[in-house]
């Protein structure tokens, strides 16, 4: 490798240089100060992640690295800094309750910024091996984080079931690209492919495609593979899930849309297919699974595996266009997330314990008017009702199956909106009709600030989506 | 003025009432008396301006006028505005029930004036924006977002039941319009445009004309509402308050008969053709079956509300029934409904203000101590009847003429209805208005109060005036009408062309 080249990668891969010497600079100081240095730990890290996102947007360099095993462009752009900016927003959420919810160890900065490189890096692999690396790395930091709150009999419970049926489906994942190196002798994404038109797909392939696909569905926890969703959103200490629920959801989103896209279009029907059936059964099962939840962080569980069966429609179709849905629906999708959980996590007494239960919001409207407003706003979008974000984020997913004539998808998408439907305005209710059980404590700044943000975001989507469905445009043509 | 934005300006006016009212305070008495004349002068204010609309209005244009258009998130929707003769009068019609509903909240709202206000000057802009939208998809949005308002006006601030009501009238009226969605769709790929400019030229082809024209079917029936799934209704207009009803009844259920107009038959011809039986069944059902209903029904609301559902039976049957007198006649019925059933739900709020009940049985003898409120009662309970004389008779009249041309039987059955509509209109207003002023608790009952009258006054001189002289709405509607008739009979004649060829 000719120091050019060996240059060239450098600058490439720089975010993620940033995010693991950064990584590593944090333990340093984190190990050498003990447990008080956390909130300065906690401050580092969210340079860092800046650092890694400014770089991103600023300087624009494009293309393959490391032997093209990485690979930057407009699509690993769009979705680096997307799932860059959920990790900030994560953990600048932290900041207030991190001491009542037994946050505040320095370690817990650290393995949410080692997360995020395993993001950036699933991101931009182009690689089975890279593809693996990333995600374990990825996982490993958020099964530790999942079970961080020690004391809590829950969250231990929630992350020794993430961690168990993460290994089985890295187990099932990792079978799955041996089979695939086995039948067409490559890895490189790119390589499959080739080897895919060249030849006549064996059936071996089709069994290392489907496995694959069941290991990253465990990722953006679409059904079949959802059943650990509910209780570890529920188990897991409140900021952990609102970092669950973003980055990690579109990073494992990205490189599932770039794996069977680069490698696999050549045989785009055995994929669709299979894509077609978890994208409906997770629609269907977030909606009606949803209506019994009391607990509002399981009924958000339930409302992720739905969206994601909704952001599957987008790649079902394999277009340019459903692909930019797909970028598209993950940023609105997981804004309107980080909101609702900002909002969680400000229910909490004025004697500083945290509820979690929907009743618990009773005559949020009257006692916390702003808060109320917000949190209107973000399930209506959720729902999918126009004008908010929620619904553009639809519209631009099952335009793409219509065109690629997926009828009976699309219909059962909508069909299944209305269901879902009936859970968050039943959040709404609970706001507006009912009368006020009892006051919330002060809400921290930051949280009002989030979701504040996110709320203005889905109410003025319809004014200036324009440039970020501009973006999300761009960012798929990096395919086609 | 010509390069003016009025459409914008008056869709997106009530919005400065809702920044006002956001920057008010809603403790003590003159904090609530601000919140009402605010909100009271943003809706007469934009009625005014929206008079503008009707007076730069050209009626022998057939065509959009007051065009506005720019693009839109960056893609291929635009933001398209511009009225014909179809929608303009809907979007007068809206402002001019606005200040209506103010007036009925006076007194009656109790409690989160700010909040109901704001609602109601959102849902204002939403309806206004269905009307004059010339995008499909903006239309869609403006359609849907309707739900938002109307579901936390009924929920917060209505009646006993109002849950139960809120959510059936949004996930029934949602579940319909998804269907559209997914049709506005494929319209888009098959078209290549969302502008419904171009969408009315272009012919879409015979097959996908009939799914598409179900899909905006559920929709439009769901909102208009048609039987057999028009039980919402009933829920949704008991459970809201006054001035909720009013705009469910006066504005929000002629969303689905424009639609119907504007979507269903100008676009689709081909597939109107082959479902009008279906149209007309499901309409004399309901003229019949509901009429019937309302006959039964013991809560005021409830029966007015059936009586909602026979009327649109007849402007379904009318729209359907594609030519000048059927079409003429179902916009006319559409507007007059508009004032006269706006006008008898405010006339239930008078006496359920003062009584707090809705039962038919608890009133009776009201003629004795309230003789102005009784015969505003009557004006409005003839014209639902559809008295000549009153606008009820016009549109009525016209929708039979113009059913009788295509089919004597449905025309046959749906007269009957006029003999149903009277005899439990009159059995209603002899049961609260005549007999002896027999039960205690009436006979305290004061007679129109000013602000009682300054509402229902002038919604009679309009009842009788659009009853004796129709003429300023027909001659605003003729152009566009006439031209829709054409493009809809082309359509039919080059399709039955194309069959002769084939065979």
């Amino acid at each position: 490798m000719t120091a050019e080249i060996l240059l060239a990668s450098l600058q490439i891969s720089t975010p993620e240089l940033i995010l693991a010497v950064g990584a590593l600079a944090l333990l340093m100081i984190g190990v050498f100060s003990g447990d008080r240095s956390a909130p300065t730990v906690t401050g580092l890290a969210v340079a860092i992640l800046i650092a890694a996102g400014l770089w991103l947007v600023l300087v624009p360099v494009e293309g393959e690295a490391w032997g093209g095993v990485f690979i930057l462009d407009s699509f690993s752009r769009f979705m680096k800094v997307i799932s860059l900016i959920g990790s900030i927003t994560a953990m600048v959420m932290t900041v207030g309750n991190a001491r009542s919810e037994q946050l505040d160890r320095f370690e817990f900065p650290v393995l949410l910024v080692l997360a995020t490189l395993g993001m950036m890096l699933l991101i931009s692999a182009n690689d089975l091996i890279a593809v693996y690396l990333g995600l374990e790395l990825m996982s490993l930091a958020l099964y530790v984080v999942a079970a961080i709150n020690r004391d809590s009999l829950r969250s231990s419970e929630a992350g020794l079931k993430y961690f168990v049926l993460g290994a089985l489906s890295s187990g099932m994942l990792l079978y799955g690209m041996s089979l695939i190196y086995g039948f067409t002798g490559n890895t490189g994404l790119d390589n499959i492919a080739a080897v895919l038109t060249a030849e006549t797909r064996s059936l071996g392939v089709v069994f290392g495609l489907v496995f694959m696909l069941a290991g990253l569905a465990f990722k953006i926890s679409a059904v079949p593979f959802h059943m650990w969703t509910p209780d570890v959103y529920e188990g897991a200490p409140t900021p952990v899930t609102a970092f669950f629920a973003s980055g990690p959801k579109v990073a494992a989103m990205a490189v599932l849309v770039r794996v069977v896209t680069e490698a696999f279009m050549p045989i785009f029907h055995d994929w669709q297919q299979v894509i077609v059936f978890i994208s409906i059964a997770s629609m269907l099962l977030g909606s009606f699974a949803a209506i019994g939840q009391k607990n509002i962080k399981r009924l958000m569980a339930y409302s992720s595996i739905g969206h994601m069966g909704y952001a599957l429609v987008g790649l079902a179709s394999g277009t340019e266009t459903g692909i930019s849905g797909v970028a598209l629906y993950m940023l609105i999708y997981m804004v309107m997330t980080l909101g609702t959980f900002a909002c969680i996590m400000s229910m909490r007494r004025k004697d500083g314990g945290a509820v979690e239960n929907i009743d618990d919001l009773a005559g949020l409207s009257s006692t916390n008017p702003f808060m109320a407003l917000v949190m209107t706003a973000l399930m209506f979008s959720l729902a999918g009702i126009p004008p908010f974000a929620g619904f553009w984020a639809k519209w631009f997913v099952i335009l793409p199956a219509i065109e690629a004539k997926l009828y009976m998808l699309a219909i059962i998408g909508v069909l299944a909106s209305v269901v879902g439907a009936y859970y968050y305005i039943r959040v709404i209710k609970v706001m507006w009709f009912d009368a006020a059980t009892g006051e919330f404590g002060r809400t921290a700044g930051e949280l009002r600030l989030v979701f504040g943000l996110s709320g203005l975001f889905v109410t003025g989507y319809v004014l200036f989506g324009g440039p970020v469905g501009t973006a999300a445009t761009a960012a798929a043509r990096a395919f086609f | 003025m010509t390069d003016w934005p009025i459409l914008s300006t008056v869709t997106f006016l009530p919005l400065v009432g809702v920044v006002l009212l956001l920057l008010t305070r809603e403790d003590g008495p003159f904090g609530r008396r601000n919140i009402l004349n605010v909100s009271l002068l943003t809706t007469v204010f934009t009625f005014l301006v929206s008079l503008f609309i009707w007076i730069g209005f050209d009626n022998s244009n057939s065509g959009f006028q007051m065009v506005e258009k720019h693009s839109w998130l960056g893609t291929g929707i635009s933001y398209h505005l511009g009225v014909d003769g179809i929608s303009m009068l809907f979007v007068i019609l809206t402002t001019f029930l606005m200040p209506f509903c103010v007036l009925a909240s006076w007194e009656s709202v109790e409690k989160r004036l700010k909040e109901y206000m704001i609602a109601f000057l959102l849902l204002e802009v939403v309806m206004v924006g269905v009307f004059v939208s010339l995008d499909i998809v903006l239309f869609y949005v403006f359609f849907e977002a309707t739900l938002v308002p109307m579901f936390i006006i009924i929920g917060v601030w209505g009646g006993k039941d109002r849950v139960y009501a809120s959510y059936k009238f949004f996930l029934y009226t949602l579940l319909g319009s998804v269907l559209m969605m997914v049709a506005i769709m494929a319209m888009y790929w098959q078209a290549g445009t969302t502008d419904v400019t171009e969408l009315l030229k272009f012919g879409f082809p015979a097959g996908l004309q009939t799914w598409l024209w179900l899909a905006f079917f559920a929709s439009f029936a769901v909102k208009m509402p048609m039987w057999p799934v028009h039980t919402w209704l009933p829920d949704a207009h008991v459970q809201a308050p006054t001035a909720g009803s009013v705009i469910l009844a006066g504005v929000m259920l002629k969303l689905g008969g424009y639609g119907f107009i504007r979507f269903s038959l100008a676009m689709f011809p081909l597939a109107s053709e082959h479902f009008a039986p279906f149209v007309f069944a499901l309409s004399v059902l309901a003229i019949i079956y509901t009429s019937l209903v309302a006959m039964m029904q013991e809560d005021i609301k409830k029966l007015i509300a059936y009586s909602s559902v026979a009327h649109m039976g007849y402007v379904t049957m009318g729209i359907f029934a594609a030519n000048q007198q059927g079409l003429q006649g179902a916009i006319f019925q559409m507007l007059s409904h508009g004032i006269v059933s706006g006008a008898l739900f405010l006339c239930v709020g008078v006496i359920y203000d003062r009584l707090h009940t809705r039962d038919i049985a608890a009133y009776g003898g009201l003629v004795n101590n309230m003789p102005k409120y009784a015969v505003a009662f009557m004006i409005f309970t003839m014209a639902n009847v559809g008295l000549p004389g009153t606008s009820g008779f016009v549109g009525e009249f016209l929708t039979i003429i113009g059913i009788f041309r295509v089919n004597t039987w449905v025309a046959l059955f749906a007269a009957t209805g006029v003999i149903l509509s009277a005899s439990y209109a009159l059995w209603l207003y002899r049961r609260v208005i005549f007999g002896a002023l027999e039960k205690e608790s009436l006979k305290g009952l004061l007679d129109l109060s000013t602000r009682e009258k300054v509402i229902l006054y002038p919604l009679v001189v309009l009842t009788i005036f659009f009853g004796v002289y129709p003429a300023p709405v027909f001659d605003a509607t003729a152009a566009s009408v006439d031209m829709l008739i054409n493009n809809y009979s082309a359509a039919l004649q080059a399709a039955g062309k194309l069959a002769l060829l084939v065979h």
